[in-house]
């Protein structure tokens, strides 16, 4: 019952929080969130699970009770976790809780609305990471949502109206999509009686579906893989569907950006490892030269899209979209340290990220402007948090003994010795020389913004962030060492639910 | 064994009470003619259609209605089966009381100063009587009188506001188009009568194969037959009326005839065409199988409904043709039935009615919340409504996202079963996966204009010089309880998935 109490915390939470007092609301959010996040950590101390979740594996703090019997089939609550699934869950808490407290500077306005929608979001993600049912967790999924529209289109930059419904209207699509596929797969499989993943996963394993409405079995499994594929690619996001992304990280506040980078592109990523990789070896076989150029394209055209922006928000979200194509990249070489890796970059990821989103959020506080055009010499100014910016950059390029390099170089190994995508040498070379683009256009901004003679063409009186803005992102910069350092800290745990994946047709 | 046994009429006590309930309003308004105690008024109102709410109920969870075999307390026929109450009809007897008692609560400030307070709420009642009956009704006959008991104290509803052109027009309009599909209704109700020679439902349905020379006739009387539900519950071809009538009309009315109204259409379609015209044998008869009008109608009905809503400016409009939308959703109950199956979607339809009985009624409600602030008729003018108005602007968003059908709300519950069960009818039948992909691609087109209206509440600046709004007691107990009940839809969804899908198998058996 863990898990549960994990939810019900915070979802008890946000209901406090929503209708507290403004004055108060920035403060209690963040005593709440405190909470969660030593429950989740907690769990990682007590985590006593083995094995992938789908695939008989052994979860920790499992609980399952039947839901709703609808004809045949029955909707069960049912959530566990396993080693992919329980670093994600640390990594939503532990974000959310610093997100919360970077939020106190930019947030001047319906507090305790802005907060009790943090949490509320917190309190879904918790839900995607551990749900095992399909139905449950895509009411999670699709929940999340609601709140992140609303924070930044309330919240959110001058575009923040046209930036939220896009954002809205893109993932929601690309749900319904991945949704309908994903009933049909289990109408499709005969005998399964239930929408649980596990049990779909076995019964995906044991033959396959038989097909449905005309489709052969193996024409319905290749048509709800891509369908599938796409709808999570959208929320990933790659190449050619990211547009959404910087539009809504550029229009979002600040900690809604260090929430949607940190942790809700790695909802994509997850989800296309949980479904697309785990029930369908075959199909990943099938596609993976095309997923491993989408994948390669992603991380060359987004970092090059990056090197063409000169709002450092801008610079950021693209880069995301870079970052997450070695994920893919390490997903679909179907290797240990391939899969492995991919998920280990999914929590760098969303700790680097949320770094460089935090430290461009305290540098606009003071500033007001975030382009690369409009200052110079910041680090006379803002020592801190412009050293922390530095380091966050050096994070993403991938230096040794941070968490970045251990995941994209665990990415990489995989990848080249794949023996299941052909051509991965090519393959592999080609996402490494993203990392000198990456390079590229990072120093370039920091050479720009950071260095140099002192000059900002702005109004306000720039001097030092407080404490409560820099606080949370040596934290974070804290972990990210801690896991470039001792990457088996998660890494252990990651490979031991990876494996089994793999020995369905894997590279294993 | 209960202490001693009621008598069989006592099944019908839900609409009972509802007519009593009509009855005290005529005998307080004799004694004092021309009342404006709204507090008797409403609350006579609210207390009966509760009451009728509980006792529905309770007997649904008594076992009243549900067949012996499945444990209960059998299916209760009463006048020689020309009224019947079972689970199909005690479900939709609680969504009709549970959007009076809604409506009733909400009319206590809205109707405030109204000159008719007694006429409208024993009207409603009668509306609401008639609505209740129709869920038992199962023979053509008693379905034709209730069907008009239902509609004639409605179209007076529409017009109640007399010296308003709109609520007048929209009256009138309504009128003559539900006399127009009353007339083909009746017409059908005779060449069916005239190919099997009975009016019963059961009776027509073991009558089919004599009709054998007579196919043409009764596929003729079946297509007219539709054309009167499709008047009652807002689909094409008789949708037009719905927008004019509901912006005419007081919002408090437009809220109980989108939502109960077109529960109980549905309900005498779900029981006419499952007992009266079993596929199998009608097929046989006519020709052609009725599940195509269904499919053809349902895709046309959702897809036009929505297409409309999202090009209206006027926010009521807007609710209305969402309202002809969503009877789109529920006509896959019928489309998706087959010769051995479709109880998931019939049963997923009847809970899209009950949930889009609490959403409906509270987006109408807080359309009606509007009006009396007087703040204006069109998204520009519900601008920032969230500053003075936090706690009824966060139910709009409840009731938006979950009319878009976005979890964790009920909305996302009903329309995912809808498409569960399309899918799986489309095992049987290929036609079906088009109409799970135009629900689809109905309810990404849908979140645009819901998320419209959230927009200009929640996102947009407020529109200056706006007075401070009061917080009347009734219509905000009502929208606050119907949100409420739009949420808890979630954790007590096991229960009413369980009534709806008994009370689709037994209508289907």
């Amino acid at each position: 019952m863990m898990i549960e109490a994990l939810l019900a915390v915070t979802l008890v939470g946000a209901l406090v929080t929503f209708v507290a007092p403004n004055r108060i609301a920035g403060k209690l959010a963040f005593g709440i969130s405190l909470i969660p996040a030593a429950l989740s950590l907690w769990m990682f101390t007590a985590f006593d699970g083995s094995g992938n979740a789908l695939l008989d594996g052994e979860l920790a703090f499992e609980s399952q009770f039947e839901w709703i019997q609808l004809g045949d089939y029955t909707i069960s609550w049912l959530v566990g976790l396993d080693g992919i699934s329980l670093p994600l869950v640390v990594l939503t808490t532990v974000l959310t809780s610093l997100a919360i407290m970077s939020s106190w500077t930019p947030i001047d306005e319906r507090e305790s609305q802005f907060y009790g929608l943090v949490l509320f979001i917190e309190a879904n993600l918790i839900g995607v990471f551990t749900a095992l049912d399909f139905f449950v967790w895509f009411i999670f999924w699709e929940a999340v949502l609601i709140p992140m529209y609303l924070l930044i289109g309330v919240w959110g930059g001058p575009r923040r109206k046209y930036a939220a419904i896009k954002f809205f209207v893109y993932t929601n699509v690309a749900s319904l999509l991945m949704f309908g596929a994903f009933i049909t797969l289990v109408f499709g499989l005969g005998d399964v009686t239930s929408f649980a993943l596990p049990e779909v996963a076995t019964a995906m394993l044991e033959g396959g579906p038989d097909g449905f409405a005309g489709l052969g079995g193996s024409a319905l499994a290749s048509v709800v893989f891509v369908a599938m594929f796409l709808g999570f690619a959208v929320k990933v996001p790659v190449v050619p569907f990211h547009t959404w992304l910087p539009d809504a990280h550029v229009e979002a506040p600040t900690p809604a950006s260090v929430l949607l980078a940190g942790v809700l592109l790695k909802m994509g990523t997850y989800a296309l490892l949980r479904f697309n990789f785990t029930m369908f070896p075959e199909q990943v076989e099938a596609y993976a030269i095309p997923i491993a150029a989408i994948a390669v394209i992603s991380v060359i055209y987004g970092a090059m899209l990056a090197l063409a922006q000169t709002d450092l928000k801008r610079i950021v979200a693209y880069s995301s979209v870079s970052s997450m194509g070695y994920v893919i990249l390490g997903l679909v070489a179907y290797t240990q340290f391939g899969v492995g890796g991919a998920t280990f970059q999914m929590v760098s990821h969303g700790l680097i990220s949320g770094l460089m989103f935090m430290a461009v959020g305290v540098i606009y506080n003071a500033t007001h402007t975030r382009m690369v055009t409009d200052m110079s010499g910041m680090a006379d100014r803002m020592p801190v948090a412009v050293g922390i910016l530095v380091a966050g950059a050096f994070g993403y390029m991938g230096l040794p003994l941070m968490s970045g390099f251990f995941g994209e170089f665990a990415i990489f190994f995989g990848a080249f010795g794949s023996g299941l995508l052909a051509y991965s040498q090519l393959f592999t070379s080609l996402a490494m020389f993203g990392i000198v683009i990456v390079a590229g256009y990072l120093l370039f901004a920091l050479q720009r913004t950071v260095f140099g003679p002192y000059h900002l063409e702005t109004d306000y009186d720039v001097g030092r962030a407080p404490l409560h803005d820099v606080a949370p992102m040596f934290v974070l910069l804290g972990i990210i060492i801690a896991l470039g350092v001792a990457p088996e800290l998660i890494f252990d745990m990651i490979t031991d639910a990876v494996d089994p994946i793999l020995e369905n047709g894997g590279d294993a | 064994m209960a202490v001693f046994e009621l008598p069989d009429w006592a099944a019908l006590a839900p609409a009972l009470i509802l007519v009593a309930t009509a009855l005290a309003l005529f005998v307080i308004d004799s004694i004092n003619p021309h009342t404006k105690n709204r507090s008797l008024l409403a609350g006579t109102t609210a207390v009966g259609a509760l009451a009728a709410l509980g006792v529905a109920v309770w007997f649904m969870v008594a076992g009243v209605g549900t067949p012996t075999a499945a444990g209960g307390r059998g299916v209760v026929e009463l006048f020689g089966g020309q009224l019947v109450v079972d689970q199909m009809a005690l479900f939709f007897m609680t969504v009709v009381s549970v959007v009076t008692a809604l409506v009733a609560v909400a009319s206590y400030d809205y109707m405030g100063d109204h000159a008719y307070q007694a006429e409208y709420y024993s009207l409603m009642m009668l509306a609401a009587t008639g609505m209740a009956t129709m869920a038992a009704a199962n023979s053509l006959v008693t379905i034709f009188i209730a069907l008009e008991l239902a509609s004639l104290p409605s179209y007076a509803l529409v017009s109640i506001l007399k010296d308003n052109r709109g609520s007048v027009e929209g009256g009138l309009k309504y009128f003559l188009i539900g006399a127009l599909s009353s007339a083909i209704f009746v017409y059908g109700i005779s060449l069916v009568y005239g190919a099997t020679g009975h009016l019963q439902l059961e009776a027509i349905a073991d009558n089919l194969q004599g009709a054998g020379e007579y196919g043409g006739l009764l596929g003729l009387g079946i297509l007219m037959l539709i054309g009167g539900f499709a008047f009652k519950t807002a689909s094409v071809p008789f949708h037009f009326w719905a927008p004019d009538a509901y912006e005419g009309t007081p919002a408090p009315v437009a809220a109980f005839l989108s939502s109960a109204s077109k529960a109980a259409g549905f309900v005498i379609a779900f029981r006419v065409f499952t007992t009266a015209f079993p596929l199998e044998p009608t097929t046989a008869v006519i020709g052609v199988d009725w599940t195509l009008a269904f499919i053809i109608l349902a895709i046309v009905t959702m897809t036009l409904g929505n297409f409309a809503a999202a090009t209206q400016d006027n926010v009521k409009r807007m609710l209305a043709y969402s309202s002809i939308g969503h009877a789109g959703y529920a006509l896959i109950g019928l489309a998706g039935l087959s010769a051995d199956g479709g109880e998931i979607v019939m049963g997923a339809a009847m809970m899209h009615l009950l949930v889009y009985g609490f959403m409906n009624t509270g987006a109408f409600l807080f359309v009606a919340l509007a009006e009396y602030w007087g703040v204006g008729r069109t998204f520009e003018d519900y601008n920032g409504l969230s500053n003075q108005a936090p706690v009824a602007c966060f139910a709009l968003g409840i009731f938006m996202f979950s009319l878009a059908g976005i979890p964790p709300l009920g909305g996302f519950w009903s329309k995912y079963f809808l498409f569960t069960g399309a899918i799986e009818a489309a095992t049987a039948n290929s036609a079906m996966l088009i109409v799970a992909a135009a629900l689809v691609v109905n309810s990404a087109i849908s979140l645009y204009y819901y998320a419209r209206l959230v927009k200009a509440v929640w996102i947009e600046d407020p529109v200056s010089g706006r007075d401070t709004l009061s917080q009347p007691t009734g219509l905000y107990a009502a929208i606050i309880f119907a949100a409420v009940l739009t949420v808890v839809a979630l954790p007590v969804f096991g229960p009413i998935a369980d009534a709806a899908l008994e009370a689709a198998t037994v209508a289907i058996s």
